[in-house]
């Protein structure tokens, strides 16, 4: 097998690996970088992004505004330590992508402009225009192309990392163009890889987004923390789950049930606010998880519009006019009109919660490193924790930002401390196990199981019991079918088994990331016996800070359910108290 | 929901298998709204798990599903179902080399796109901790229709300079050059005149056209291209035919 000889190997080469491979090539340009992705860089789903990066920037702003806001939004299960580096540390990157070009929207006299997103009591939010992630990823992939000593590996799929002497020193990987596997011999690993999405049939997250970094992590022995914390994002178009931004609401959107009420002001987010006068912290803007608890019970009531693609709220925004949406909302009406026909500067558009974001993700501390010696993560595959039960929208571009450039310099530093060469001999040796185990998979006849339908299956399981409200019972029968289709997995027959870019492959493996990554989060679920944040139990409705002010800690086993540990939140200043996004107290 | 069938053609070519490229043919049982790309999911989920394509986002932005479609080059998951009749005929990108079925290569963009130095190289430095540089809305506006290039390709697919002069740098590339020359930012033209000024560089370029047609994002390449050809016949006059050759 071909070995690569590098420094730093980073998998995932969206805005979280390509800003810790500049971090790297700045902090030291001897040292070798390994850039390695399954998809081109631009594919990767950070250009998905919409509504923009938060950054405390204006003067009536505050660092200790966007703290309480985030740690408040997370419903008090964020690290604060960490959360206080993030919102340290934000500013400076956002002026950095500033520095290196990105285009952010502007204020008459030429400063950056902000916007207000959900959960912020201020103005915060960096934009360009509703593309905020994709003009982040080109610039920091355009950026890229600076540094000589990153190598890219476009379109290279990681399916195991080789830890050996306790520590992580490479992993294996498909060059989908050959069909060859390759041993990256890394003296640092940085994993990159995204979110898991795609484990549910109606979500926002593009075809790549499988947990594979997650998993990657996982098998190796390291946590995932949190992984019961799925966001579902209050508006998403209906029959595509295409993601309309926050921002629809920041600009002055409303959302409003069947019989033209503003419901949210029912669920604790009231009074209702002057149409087109969004006020901050409150209806509206209230944060995402309240938002779409909110859509859940006026469903269960009937104050729902019935569809073809199942109930829906309507998100009205004529009120902003064509002018500003045409300026400051471009994708969404281009989006709304192309997708679903229709347009929001003559029509509100029917839209429901869709799966957006994983909150947890593999265990790392406010250096983003993991337990595991000289293996690191950052973005959303990771989980420091920021983003506590409940993200706040406009958070993760600046986490990846924050945390990506974080895990550069903290696998930089390791790589330079001087970390013992590796055994070769055991390292190539694992190597071997690895592609051994693919090829297995690759060869097998005789199977019955089809990747199609297994996924299938898990998805609907996923959406049944682990969606915006979950049971015990619920929850209980998925483990067990999860665990269930974990075991008919390694019964899939490839119909492919040619080595030229084979998709069948592809989508065997990611279908086995996902299958992880899936329970972890039920069986973690299932133990959190309270409801917090994004995480709502019917049979636990109180947050239970006596027991549950933890982080779930779930280790893989390869054959048994993983086991599911816990760890005490870190408290700096901030107790733990009531969430009140109501317009009253503000 | 009204279901539809459609009879999708679609170029294979497996270089391990087989010796040349050849159409297969699927009939899809679609529903209105869908567009090309979700007849491919289909057709790669329950009739065919060996037919390779790239895709990701759905929403044409990742650029992953450049094909062309019915002979024009078409992003698959903005491509209605509702605008074909009869037999829809899919095939790889044009000017690339195929790599597999509906996959090309197009590591000769990658490559080029370095080239040209698409990155700021800022007119002055200044410390993170000035803040950010200044620029207004209107300058802005200069650049930002060539900032959304999200390098699908089709613009190398419609381009018949491409096709006939495979050393041409392209729409996209050059765009993006441009887009860097008119960053009020920028103070890095004449690093990047070396690429763009040269023969494969904006001269290759009849103007077409062709590239803006098929633009999804509508970034005109054509006219950024254009507007480097003028900057750099100015430069050039400048050199020459001012006294003392001042710039």
């Amino acid at each position: 097998m071909e070995t690569i000889q590098t420094d730093v190997a980073i998998i995932g080469a969206g805005g979280a690996g390509l800003r810790a491979a500049i971090a790297v090539g700045e902090t030291d340009p001897k040292l070798r970088i390994a850039l390695i992705s399954k998809v081109y860089p631009m594919r990767s789903h950070t250009c998905a992004a919409e509504g923009g990066a938060a950054g405390v920037i204006k003067p009536d702003d505050s660092l200790e505004n966007h703290f309480n806001d985030t740690v408040g939004g997370g419903d008090w299960l964020c690290d604060q330590d960490a959360v206080d580096y993030l919102v340290q540390e934000a500013p400076r990157e956002l002026i950095q992508l500033e520095h290196w070009g990105c285009p952010w929207s502007r204020e008459p006299n030429g400063s950056v402009a902000v916007r207000p997103f959900g959960g912020m009591i201020k103005q915060r939010t960096w934009f360009a225009a509703d593309k905020s992630g994709f003009h982040i990823l080109h610039t920091l992939f355009q950026t890229s192309l600076k540094f000589p000593s990153i190598q890219r590996f476009d379109e290279y799929y990681v399916t195991d990392l080789i830890v050996d002497d306790g520590r992580c020193q490479g992993l294996t990987a498909i060059e989908m163009r050959s069909g060859q596997m390759r041993q990256f011999q890394a003296r640092a690993v940085i994993i990159a890889g995204g979110g898991a999405g795609r484990m549910f049939p109606f979500t926002t997250n593009g075809a790549i987004k499988t947990g594979d970094g997650m998993a990657l992590a996982y098998r190796a022995g390291v946590a995932l923390k949190d992984m019961e914390f799925v966001q579902y994002h209050p508006t998403g178009l209906p029959n595509t789950g295409t993601l309309l931004t926050e921002a629809c609401r920041g600009e002055g959107g409303i959302l409003l049930n069947k019989n033209g009420r503003r419901f949210l002001q029912d669920y604790g987010m009231g009074p209702e606010t002057p149409v087109g006068k969004p006020q901050l912290k409150t209806m509206e803007l209230g944060p995402r998880d309240r938002v779409s608890q909110a859509f859940w019970h006026e469903q269960k009531k009937g104050n729902m519009l019935p569809t073809q693609w199942g109930d829906c709220m309507l998100l009205d925004m004529r009120h902003l006019g064509e002018k500003a949406i045409n300026e400051r909302l471009p994708l969404v009406r281009d989006v709304t009109t192309s997708y679903l026909g229709v347009d929001p500067v003559t029509d509100p558009v029917p839209v429901r919660p869709v799966v957006h974001y994983m909150m947890g993700g593999i265990d790392t501390n406010i250096r983003a490193a993991t337990p595991l010696a000289g293996l690191f993560a950052a973005g959303e595959c990771a989980c420091v924790s920021i983003n506590g039960a409940n993200r706040l929208g406009s958070n993760s571009l600046t986490e990846i930002l924050v945390f990506g450039r974080r895990a550069g310099l903290s696998a930089a530093e390791y790589v330079r401390s001087g970390a013992r060469p590796g055994n070769d001999a055991a390292l190539a040796a694992k190597a071997t196990a690895a592609q051994a185990r693919i090829r297995a998979r690759f060869e097998k006849t005789g199977g019955k199981e089809s990747v199609a339908a297994l996924r299938k299956e898990m998805m609907t399981t996923m959406e049944r019991n682990a969606g915006i409200y979950r049971s015990g019972d619920g929850l209980s029968e998925a483990c067990v079918k999860l665990g269930e289709l974990r075991h008919r997995y390694a019964e899939v027959e490839l119909t492919d088994k040619t080595n030229v870019y084979n998709t069948d492959l592809l989508q065997a493996l990611e279908l086995g990331s996902m299958l992880d990554c899936a329970e972890a989060v039920a069986a973690s679920a299932l133990a959190r016996k309270e409801s917090r944040g994004a995480h709502q139990r019917l049979d636990f409705v109180e947050r239970d800070d006596k027991s549950f002010l933890r982080h779930s800690l779930a280790y893989y086993h390869p054959t048994d359910p993983p086991r599911v540990e816990y760890r005490d939140v870190v408290i700096t200043k901030s107790q733990p108290g009531v969430r009140d996004y109501s317009g009253d107290h503000q | 929901m009204s279901e539809r069938l459609v009879e999708v053609e679609v170029l294979r070519y497996n270089p391990e298998t087989d010796s040349e490229p050849h159409f297969q043919r699927y009939s899809v049982s679609c529903e209105e709204e869908w567009v090309v790309l979700d007849a491919l999911n289909h057709v790669k989920e329950t009739i065919d798990p060996t037919l390779s394509y790239r895709w990701s986002c759905h929403m044409a932005v990742c650029g992953s599903c450049g094909m062309m479609i019915n002979g024009e080059p078409k992003l698959a998951c903005k491509a209605f179902l509702r605008n074909y009749e009869g037999v829809i005929r899919v095939e790889p990108l044009a000017h690339f080399p195929i790599e597999r079925d509906l996959v090309t290569v197009i590591d000769d963009f990658v490559s080029k796109l370095a080239r040209v130095k698409p990155y700021l190289i800022p007119k002055e430095d200044k410390p993170l901790s000035a803040g950010e540089y200044r620029q207004t809305p209107a300058q802005l506006k200069k650049y930002k229709q060539y900032t959304l290039c999200i390098n699908c390709m089709l613009c190398y697919s419609a381009c018949p300079e491409y096709g006939l002069i495979p050393k041409y740098i392209g729409p996209a590339a050059l765009s993006l050059a441009h887009r860097y020359n008119a960053d009020s930012r920028d103070g890095g033209r004449e690093e990047r005149a070396q690429e763009v000024a040269a023969t494969e560089g904006v001269w290759d370029c009849s103007f077409v056209g062709a590239c803006s047609e098929v633009c999804p994002e509508h970034v005109d390449p054509a006219s950024a291209i254009q507007q480097e050809k003028i900057a750099n016949m100015v430069d050039w006059y400048k050199e020459h035919l001012m006294p003392g050759g001042a710039k």
